[in-house]
């Protein structure tokens, strides 16, 4: 009796013990960005007890390097990352909607099973084997349609970047095309609509908010790509409308100029004043994204 | 293998074989179905009564490895034939379903759906092409205030009148339901049971049943299917008091299901 | 023929252009690497440092620089993702707290991987003082990797039915018993999957590794975490745009892609055949 009691008793340690380290391992994900985004803000608000956030903000020039007057706006830069990201979501939200339209609806299912591995085997491509790609090949394939001097700019890094974005539309596109229940697609064809208008009037109107959350999700991709911009824009922090010149993006100026840094130097902090920035600007499309998810999402069954 | 000869046939059903991959779902059916007319379809589960009415809308195709043989001529056209316009052959035909579908659209626009597919574009011709549809499907009253809600929020059986007027707004000739009312509480289903009395003045309408008491009271002509064949076509009255099969019979009189 | 369908063939005949474009720019792309790295690799590439200023020798250093990296990266991630996603799923309560645990995640899916950097660049190379190293490496790399071995380990333990961890309860087994008998088993191709996904991931950032871990040049195999070193990713992109003599090592570069390209695209295919296997063999 005393030994059963004894062996139930540890068993329940043993139990409360695995939940409790469970429990620890789950809240490291939260104690983690918590983390992160203290650091950020602990290291990076000491840049604005000397630059001024409006500076920051408006600033049109991005010198932190210059001798003579260091200069921190992030307009170029905002411009250079703005720029990039409106090129390549030009390019890769129509793709991308086709594909998802074509893969979930048109395509036969052996297609299917073939075209879904590819487009994921796209994802996994490393962004340093694109920015690569788009240093060396696709920069000569622009500079001889365009004759541009500059080779690499912005439509270079727009394009690879477009690439890199497609899949993200695409799964979760296609992801909220197919859930559209069958019960409306036959009813549409019941009375007399062809597939092509039954995906116009009822499957597309039913996957907007879906496809909606794909496309924000690929501006915050896009928007956070580093390594691909990096190599293919030239990486000049100037605003200028030719999308045939070069330019810089936010990810690409913090990974060029922080091994460059004297740590605890202005420059330093305004590179995780910069951080922040980037930091808030892709959350706010993951929560834009997430939000239309539900509230769109919700109303349409 | 039983087939009528009278003249005044809307659906001629000659031969029909459906399979499905292997499965051999209806066998040999040859029907003649009159219009103006309820007639009701009816037999124990798996018998192919859904099978037999998919096989007028040609909605069969919509499922992977179905494979039909035989012809089914409306107004002496066989709609199985090569040159035949799919999309024309099912705004003729309209179908309500067992569970009612409306869109997650707005109650006008599930109505004008329809019409819109097929090319009418003035807004004036939709809102009256709405409004006729809604009041033969008696539900105009009950909506006419609120045509641009949701038809989501619509109860079950004010869904299945909408699907219903989704239907005639395409000026079918003929109606198929399958098992309409199935879903739906008593209530609910006196109501489409007096429509689709009043329907059949100027449709031909064909219903799923496996209902026997309603397949008694609605229709005018019954078809009985046993495992994909087809037993016995006639008078609903005659079918019931007089069956000709003992199969017949045996079904009606409940033992089996 | 009917118009109706004649408008819906032209659409789907775009919709087909639009998608075979895609999957042709990425042929193209593999085999421009294809045909101008193919003839670089060989056996001495493979295995022998760089040399004479790394135009010539081999990458074999940044080869074992990226599998330390990443083990380091899945010895972390992968408890810790798997035990989160276990608490997840088979003990927290519905509520606020899985939903803050939830939403955290997928805030970190969404952390840019140049935060990342610079955050393991402040807090562990710096402040930590672990210096530019493969720990420094890997921790950076964690952060990034978590999320995806928490949302496919997730993912896996969902799939498995409720019946199994129902019916080994109502034998009388422990909950933790239930888990490690009735649901891991049938959970473990997805979480292997998500593993998989995990270390192809690692593998190919760079963002997160030259600030925290490598080095330009170090042909010296790394013996300790405290050691920083090279890697495949961070040698493509040193070569590409920081080598006195671009031109001259381009070859070398085409060579490092197809390494890196081949393990990372490998490991991909291989997590995709062991998901869709698993979906077909399983009996559930």
């Amino acid at each position: 009796m005393d030994k059963d009691a004894h062996e139930r008793r540890n068993l329940n340690l043993k139990e409360f013990l695995i939940e409790k380290l469970l429990f620890f391992s789950a809240t490291i994900s939260i104690l983690v960005v918590i983390l992160i985004f203290i650091y950020l803000l602990s290291q990076g608000a000491p840049a604005f007890s000397e630059i001024s956030i409006v500076e920051f903000l408006t600033g049109k020039n991005w010198q932190p390097t210059s001798v003579v007057k260091p200069e921190f706006g992030t307009v170029p830069l905002l411009y250079g990352t703005m720029l990039v990201t409106f090129i390549a979501m030009t390019i890769s939200v129509p793709i991308g909607v086709m594909i998802a339209i074509y893969i979930g609806e048109v395509a036969h299912p052996i297609e299917k099973e073939i075209l879904k591995p590819i487009i994921e085997l796209l994802a996994g491509v490393p962004s340093v084997v694109y920015g690569f790609f788009a240093l060396v090949t696709l920069a000569t394939w622009i500079q001889q349609l365009t004759g541009t001097t500059s080779r690499l700019n912005a439509l270079n890094g727009g394009v690879i970047l477009a690439i890199m974005v497609i899949p993200t539309i695409v799964s979760l596109a296609e992801d909220a095309i197919t859930s559209v229940p069958k019960e409306y697609r036959e009813a549409s064809t019941a009375l007399g609509a062809s597939k092509w208008e039954t995906i116009r009037n009822v499957v597309l109107p039913s996957s907007a908010p879906g496809i909606l959350a794909a496309i924000l999700l690929g501006f915050g991709r896009a928007i956070g790509e580093t390594m691909a911009v990096l190599m293919a824009t030239g990486n000049a922090a100037i605003i200028n409308l030719n999308i045939l010149d070069s330019t810089r993006t936010i990810t690409a100026t913090i990974a060029i100029e922080t091994p460059e840094v004297a740590f605890g130097s202005l420059h330093y902090h305004a590179l995780f004043a910069l951080a922040i920035l980037l930091f808030v600007i892709t959350f706010a499309f993951n929560y834009l994204a997430s939000t239309v998810m539900k509230r769109l999402g919700r109303t349409r069954r | 293998m039983v087939t009528t000869t009278v003249n005044d046939v809307k659906i001629n059903v000659r031969d029909l074989n459906v399979w499905f991959g292997d499965n051999h779902v209806l066998k040999g059916i040859g029907v003649g179905i009159r219009p103006n007319a309820v007639t009701a379809v009816m037999g124990p589960s798996g018998c192919g009564k859904t099978t037999l009415i998919r096989a007028i809308n040609r909605l069969n195709e919509l499922i992977d490895g179905s494979r039909t043989a035989g012809e089914i001529y409306i107004d002496g056209e066989n709609i199985y034939s090569n040159g035949i316009n799919l999309f024309e052959l099912r705004r003729r035909v309209g179908m309500v379903f067992q569970k009612p579908n409306p869109f997650p659209k707005s109650i006008f626009d599930n109505v004008a759906f329809g019409p819109r597919i097929h090319g009418v574009r003035s807004e004036e011709e939709l809102q009256k092409a709405v409004e006729v549809s809604l009041r033969e499907a008696a539900l105009w009253d009950e909506v006419h205030d609120r045509l641009k809600d949701s038809a989501l929020d619509l109860s079950g059986g004010q869904q299945q009148r909408l699907c219903i007027a989704r239907a005639l707004a395409v000026n079918p000739e003929i109606i198929l339901l399958d098992e309409p009312c199935s879903a739906l509480d008593p209530a609910a289903t006196a109501k489409i049971e007096a429509l689709m009395r009043k329907l059949a003045e100027k449709y031909t309408v064909i219903i799923v049943t496996h209902n026997m008491q309603q397949a008694a009271r609605v229709s005018d002509f019954t078809v009985f299917l046993y495992l994909g064949e087809l037993v016995e076509y006639g008078n609903t009255k005659s079918v019931f008091e007089n069956p000709k099969s003992e199969l017949t019979e045996k079904y009606i009189t409940g033992e089996f299901g | 023929m009917n118009p109706k369908l004649l408008k819906q063939r032209i659409y789907f005949q775009v919709f087909r252009i639009a998608t075979a474009s895609v999957i042709f720019f990425l042929f193209l792309m593999i085999w421009t690497f294809i045909s101008n790295g193919i003839g670089v690799i060989n056996w001495t590439f493979l295995t022998d440092v760089p040399r004479e200023g790394m135009t010539a020798g081999g990458i074999f250093p940044a080869i074992v620089g990226t599998i330390y990296l990443t083990l380091g990266t899945i010895a972390l991630a992968l408890p810790v993702g798997v035990a989160s996603a276990i608490y997840l799923v088979e003990y927290a309560r519905e509520g606020r707290f899985v939903r803050i645990i939830n939403s955290a995640i997928t805030n970190l899916a969404g952390v840019p991987s140049i935060i990342h950097g610079l955050f393991g660049y402040g807090l562990f190379v710096i402040f930590l003082n672990f210096g530019t190293s493969i720990l420094s490496g890997s921790l950076a790399l964690f952060l990034l990797v978590l999320p995806v071995v928490i949302s496919a380990s997730r993912e896996a333990l969902l799939s498995v039915p409720k019946s199994f961890r129902e019916g080994s309860l109502a034998l009388g087994a422990t909950k933790w018993q239930t888990i490690r008998h009735n649901v891991l088993p049938y959970a473990s191709p997805g979480v292997l999957t998500g593993a998989i996904l995990a270390v192809a991931r690692a593998a190919g950032e760079t963002a997160p590794i030259i600030l925290t871990a490598t080095f330009f040049y170090r042909p010296t195999i790394p013996n300790s975490p405290l050691d920083g070193t090279m890697a495949l990713a961070s040698h493509i992109y040193y070569m590409s745009t920081q080598h006195p003599n671009i031109a001259q090592v381009r070859p070398l570069v085409y060579g490092s892609v197809l390494v890196l390209l081949g393990i990372v695209l490998s490991l991909n295919f291989i997590a995709i055949i062991i998901r869709t296997r698993h979906r077909r063999r399983k009996k559930w």
